[in-house]
């Protein structure tokens, strides 16, 4: 079972900004564990651009598709057996990370 | 055999059964909306056929087996595309050989399963009172007052999810049990709370159909689990609070407090048993295991209940068992109710000094106010107890209360 595992920033409260040696520590034993599929940073949702080509022309516009305090810093693909052991690295990770996760099944 | 005893051996058998058919039939076909469906379909089979054929000799495994098969039909009925290898299996598996505790952890499994902490609360319990109790969702709306309609989904999206995100169907690990397990326990206190101060203008101020049914659910997890001693714990207390429920409404429909009840009323049986398994968990203490909250929380029901008269209260054991309870709950709920104990100990200057502390967490919450209301009162500041009595009315939702509340601040002079 596959779950996209996202790690969830705060703007008016961000995460601190020096996990980056923990999380790669924590993605070499989600490697050795079988549980890594992907994982990546995300740049700040200002970086972002939707395309919307439903009507006769792509209409582009800048920024994210919803503006919010909360938004996706970066995204992990987990396979785990069940939820009980996505959860349990989930709070892991949510340490590991200094910010909230959310953990989503694939259908 | 007549009709009546029919329908007695069919209510007897859905209160000793449905949950273990449900759980035997999730595990066989990993799917709690199929275990469910099948389930009331056996019930709706017997309800038909018991009266011609009488009642089988074991009717738990008489409903298990014709459940099995309503699940069956279902399956192929459902996925008329799905191979024939599949069908092969399933056939297969029809009455697979089941020892008797492996059918017992399948119950467990199921408790665990609709307790999960990936799920809200609300939705917690209403997948147990519906898979493990057995509730219709009907019944299960008009306990907690919403839409039938409302129930319906809630219950729906939760097996949804428990399907989608895989939540698994088993008995967590010795490493995440206490916390899973005072998870269970949550819901069945949450449960019982909503039977026992029934909130809501309109309604009954005590609903004993869901005190008995947290009761039954309770009793269940306990025989399941003998050695746990917070189950032990939730137990004696749900019983000694159920004890003295004949006396705590009067006929008028007024909350009757404590030291206002007749003693007499109190059911001695439910007292009795309480006490034997708070006298258990002592046992336990004195032997070093440290007790949970609801152990605390029944043992201080147990001084009050072994009390003939409300002058014959132990109350520095009471005081005593709530500075226990303090270090592991920090609530302010619970710090409001041990100044009570102070109250009767220190004088209601020293309770109502602590009280006040407790403002920034409980000004929205009834019982600080009653609780502020009565101890102003019998500090003689009588404006004061009155404007609290007001403010204590204002918030309670349960219609005992409001009555007693109300009495008492007109009784002000």
């Amino acid at each position: 079972m596959q779950y996209l595992v996202s790690v969830i920033d705060d703007k008016s409260n961000p995460g601190s900004t020096d996990r980056q040696p923990a999380i790669s520590a924590f993605n070499e034993r989600l490697i050795a564990e079988g549980y890594w599929v992907f994982a990546g940073g995300l740049a700040s949702p200002d970086a972002a651009t939707v395309i919307d080509n439903r009507g006769g022309e792509a209409v582009f516009s800048d920024g994210p598709f919803v503006e919010s305090k909360e938004y996706l810093a970066g995204v992990w693909v987990w396979e785990a057996p069940d939820l009980d052991v996505a959860l349990k690295l989930a709070a892991e990770a949510s340490k590991v990370c200094d910010r909230k996760i959310e953990v989503r099944p694939f259908q | 055999m007549n009709r009546v005893d029919v329908r007695e051996a069919v209510t007897r058998a859905h209160h000793e059964e449905w949950a273990r058919v449900v759980a035997a039939l999730t595990r066989r076909f990993g799917d709690l909306g199929i275990a469910e469906e099948a389930a009331a379909e056996a019930f709706a089979t017997a309800v038909e056929r018991w009266p011609a054929d009488g009642v089988p000799p074991n009717p738990g495994a008489w409903l298990t087996t014709t459940a099995g098969r309503k699940a069956i039909d279902r399956i192929r009925r459902e996925n008329k595309r799905d191979d024939k290898q599949k069908e092969a299996q399933l056939l297969y598996d029809d009455d697979p050989p089941e020892p008797v505790d492996a059918i017992d952890d399948d119950r467990l499994r199921l408790i665990f399963t609709c307790c999960h902490p990936a799920l809200a609360m609300q939705t917690r319990v209403a997948l147990t009172l519906r898979m493990v109790a057995g509730l219709t969702v009907p019944e299960i709306a008009r306990a907690f007052l919403v839409a039938e309609s409302t129930m319906g989904q809630r219950i729906t999206r939760a097996k949804a999810k428990i399907k989608a995100a895989r939540i698994p169907y088993r008995v967590p690990s010795a490493e995440d049990l206490p916390a899973r397990v005072s998870g269970v326990l949550a819901v069945l206190y949450l449960v019982f709370n909503e039977g026992y101060l029934a909130t809501g203008p309109d309604t009954d101020p005590v609903r004993p159909g869901l005190t008995a049914e947290a009761i039954r659910l309770t009793r269940l997890i306990r025989s399941l689990m003998p050695g746990d001693g917070e189950v032990a714990g939730l137990l004696a207390l749900m019983l000694l609070i159920e004890a003295r429920r004949p006396a705590r409404v009067s006929a008028g429909g007024e909350l009757v407090t404590l030291d206002e009840q007749d003693r007499g009323a109190w059911d001695a049986a439910l007292i009795a048993e309480g006490h034997r398994l708070v006298r258990e968990r002592l046992a336990a203490a004195a032997a070093g295991v440290a007790p949970g909250r609801y152990q605390i929380l029944a043992a201080i029901n147990a001084v009050h209940t072994s009390a003939r008269d409300i002058r014959d209260t132990d109350w520095s054991q009471v005081l005593a068992l709530y500075d226990q309870l303090i270090r592991l709950d920090t609530s302010p709920i619970i710090a409001l109710n041990r100044a009570i104990a102070v109250a009767e100990l220190d004088g209601p200057d020293v309770a109502l000094a602590a009280v006040d502390r407790l403002e920034d967490k409980l000004a929205g919450y009834h019982a600080y106010h009653a609780t502020r209301a009565d101890l102003l009162r019998r500090l003689g500041r009588s404006q004061q107890s009155r404007a609290a009595y007001d403010k204590a009315i204002e918030l309670a939702g349960n219609t005992a209360e409001t009555a007693y509340l109300t009495r008492r601040r007109d009784q002000l002079r």
